[in-house]
């Protein structure tokens, strides 16, 4: 090889170094904009809200004078619409995964199902908000409440959770299966004692994810009727006389954090913009509070596991 | 065992839907939503939270078509019911009061530095009708006075009662408007739009003026008499802002009005209206008219007095004087 070869060949590498520095540069630039984006939102509602973050406004109910207005009607019912969803939409959305990904015979019916199941997860959710209107709300007769909120929020969801608990069944390494099996276990065994148990990790994050995009949502909770002023709280699921536990609050009315925020942001006075602001923070923080819960399952979870 | 846990939760709801509380629920729209909500607020103070009130917001139309279902008790309307919902009403068998509880006056803004400062219908009319829609564009079209500087329109959306109320008013149609304007639904984002730009004129409910009266000029409005008025309380109650301002009603179901609670809530709305829409800045109605909606829940006046037509420049007192139909 010769001094002309060699020059040329640095020459090569010297560019694709160079393309190298590019990409990483724009990638950072396109992290940049997300990041700063968030940032700058984020911060803006922290400026503006932080003056009435104090217990008062996480204790108060609306009202018509912003200093005196807060979220507890609003944080109370994002929690029990949340709980209402998880109840109905984990073990649905677990056993719909366990049964396609171990189960169900491999034919076109499936496969329909199976691209459905996709699909759902990219329906608008006002779609959901209009259907949970004519089946919870009119056919079924369980009218504004949060039953019905928690629902549909529940069939939002119902997609996520399945795609998650299928993905970490399939991350379950073969030799798990086949040596339970080969040890005669049945595959009702083999589910209950190996598959759900490993992929728990897998499935938290998912339901959490679920949640976190449940909580967020306004447009179907609007549809299905939920209220802007309520100044008293659903009945306590917990109470002092047998049998303890109570329902009555699942037919109560409600309203939760979105729909207060958005009231807010819509109302004349300046000092309303502050409390939507907060309000907004809170909301964020809920959410970021899940997914790092999420993370820190998943980080838990998965160390307890030994193959 | 689990069945029997279930057995009993489905057992509890039940009984929980069959033993209900004490409730008033209201719905409707959300210009009305303000007044509604402060007497809400300070009627749950005054019964000690023994009864419980609900306020949603679901536009005029969508509550009407709750009230007709029977679904809530009040429907807060900045409009009078619409001869199709007073069918549907009918065919399910609810009758109403109706009750004038404020007004609500539409007022035209300009931005501070402009230097309109009245207008008439007939130019408003020349900047909002269907037929300006791409050739109504400078102010000097509008009257050469106004000299030549482009013309910004910021108005309400399609969806809201202003809308619906504004182009009756104006363009003797209602929802007949010109669509190349800036429209929202969110009043504020139309209060940061004047204030903005120099050329920028809009409307909307008193109530965003009067909460940024440093960023936004009421216009006067030539009134049917050829005054030139600004939208006030006095002007507005005595009948000389017109034909901007208007009444705003809830509608009490006579069924619901049978339970005390409800009676009492109503009661508490006509002694206090007065007091909290000029805290929320809605303009009161003078007290007679409390006074007369009164009468006509104790007299069981039923009905609406409009028969379910859109009327504009209505004075409250030519309201109180009329009969009521269902």
């Amino acid at each position: 090889m010769n001094h002309q070869d060699i020059a040329a060949v640095r020459g090569i590498i010297r560019s694709n170094r160079r393309w190298d520095l590019f990409f990483a540069a724009a990638g950072f630039v396109a992290l940049l904009l997300g990041v700063l984006a968030f940032v700058t939102l984020f911060g803006q509602m922290v400026l503006n809200g932080w003056e009435r973050l104090n217990p008062d406004f996480f204790m108060s109910f609306p009202s018509r004078r912003a200093a005196n207005a807060g979220i507890l009607s609003a944080w109370v019912g994002s929690l029990l619409v949340m709980l209402v969803t998880a109840v109905s939409a984990v073990p649905l959305g677990v056993a719909a995964g366990v049964y396609l990904e171990e189960y169900a015979p491999k034919n076109l019916v499936t496969d329909i199902i199976e691209i459905n199941v996709t699909n759902l997860a990219g329906v608008p959710s006002i779609v959901y908000g209009l259907l949970a209107l004519g089946v919870f709300v009119y056919a079924f007769g369980f009218g504004q409440s949060i039953l019905t909120a928690g629902l549909t929020l529940g069939l939002l969801i119902l997609p996520v959770i399945i795609v998650a608990t299928r993905e970490s069944l399939r991350a379950i390494p073969v030799h798990v299966r086949e040596g339970a099996y080969g040890c005669g276990a049945t595959q009702w065994q083999v589910v209950r004692d190996h598959l759900v148990p490993y992929s728990t990790p897998g499935i938290m994050t998912g339901v959490i994810i679920g949640l976190s995009r449940a909580i967020g949502e306004t447009a179907p909770i609007i549809t299905i009727g939920a209220l802007t002023f309520i100044a008293f709280l659903p009945a306590s699921p917990i109470s002092d006389t047998a049998p303890f536990i109570n329902f009555q609050w699942l037919t109560s009315g409600f309203t939760v954090m979105p729909i207060q925020m958005f009231n807010w942001t819509s109302r004349p006075e300046e000092a309303f913009q502050q409390n939507a602001a907060a309000a907004g923070f809170i909301l964020v923080f809920m959410t970021l509070m899940m997914n790092g819960l999420a993370i820190w399952l998943r980080y838990r979870l998965r160390k307890s596991i030994s193959w | 065992m689990k069945r029997t846990v279930l057995a009993s939760a489905l057992l509890a709801i039940a009984a929980s839907a069959a033993h209900a509380e004490s409730f008033v629920k209201v719905d409707g729209s959300s210009t009305v939503y303000p007044v509604t909500e402060a007497v809400a607020e300070d009627f749950q103070k005054s019964t000690k939270g023994s009864v419980k009130v609900t306020v949603g917001i679901s536009g005029t139309g969508g509550g009407f078509k709750k009230f007709c279902r029977g679904e809530i008790d009040v429907a807060n309307a900045s409009r009078p019911i619409l001869k199709k919902e007073m069918e549907d009403c009918a065919k399910a068998g609810i009758t109403y009061y109706e009750l004038p509880v404020a007004f609500d006056a539409l007022t035209v803004v300009v931005n501070p530095k402009s230097k309109i400062t009245q207008l008439s219908v007939a130019q408003l009319k020349k900047m909002w009708e269907p037929d300006a829609q791409g050739k109504v564009t400078n102010w000097n079209q509008v009257d050469p006075s106004f000299g030549d500087a482009p013309l910004k329109l910021f108005g309400a959306g399609s969806d809201s009662g202003t809308f619906d109320y504004f182009t009756e008013a104006i363009n003797g149609k209602s929802k007949a408007s010109r669509g190349d304007y800036t429209a929202s639904e969110d009043d504020n984002v139309l209060v940061q739009g004047v204030s903005r730009d120099i050329n920028a004129i809009g409307y909307f409910g008193y109530a965003y003026y009067a909460e940024n009266q440093s960023k936004l000029k009421a216009v006067a409005i030539v009134n049917s008499k050829g005054a030139a008025v600004l939208p006030s309380e006095k002007s507005v109650i005595d009948g000389s802002y017109n034909p901007l301002a208007r009444p705003i009603f809830i509608y009490v179901s006579s069924k619901s009005l049978e339970r005390p609670e409800v009676r009492q809530f109503v009661d508490f709305y006509m002694t206090n209206a007065s007091t909290l829409a000029s805290e929320v800045k809605y303009v009161p109605l003078p007290a007679k008219a409390y006074q007369a909606n009164t009468d006509h829940l104790n007299k069981k006046k039923l009905g609406t007095v409009f028969g379910g037509e859109a009327e504009v420049g209505v004075t409250i007192e030519a309201l109180i004087a009329r009969e009521a139909k269902l």
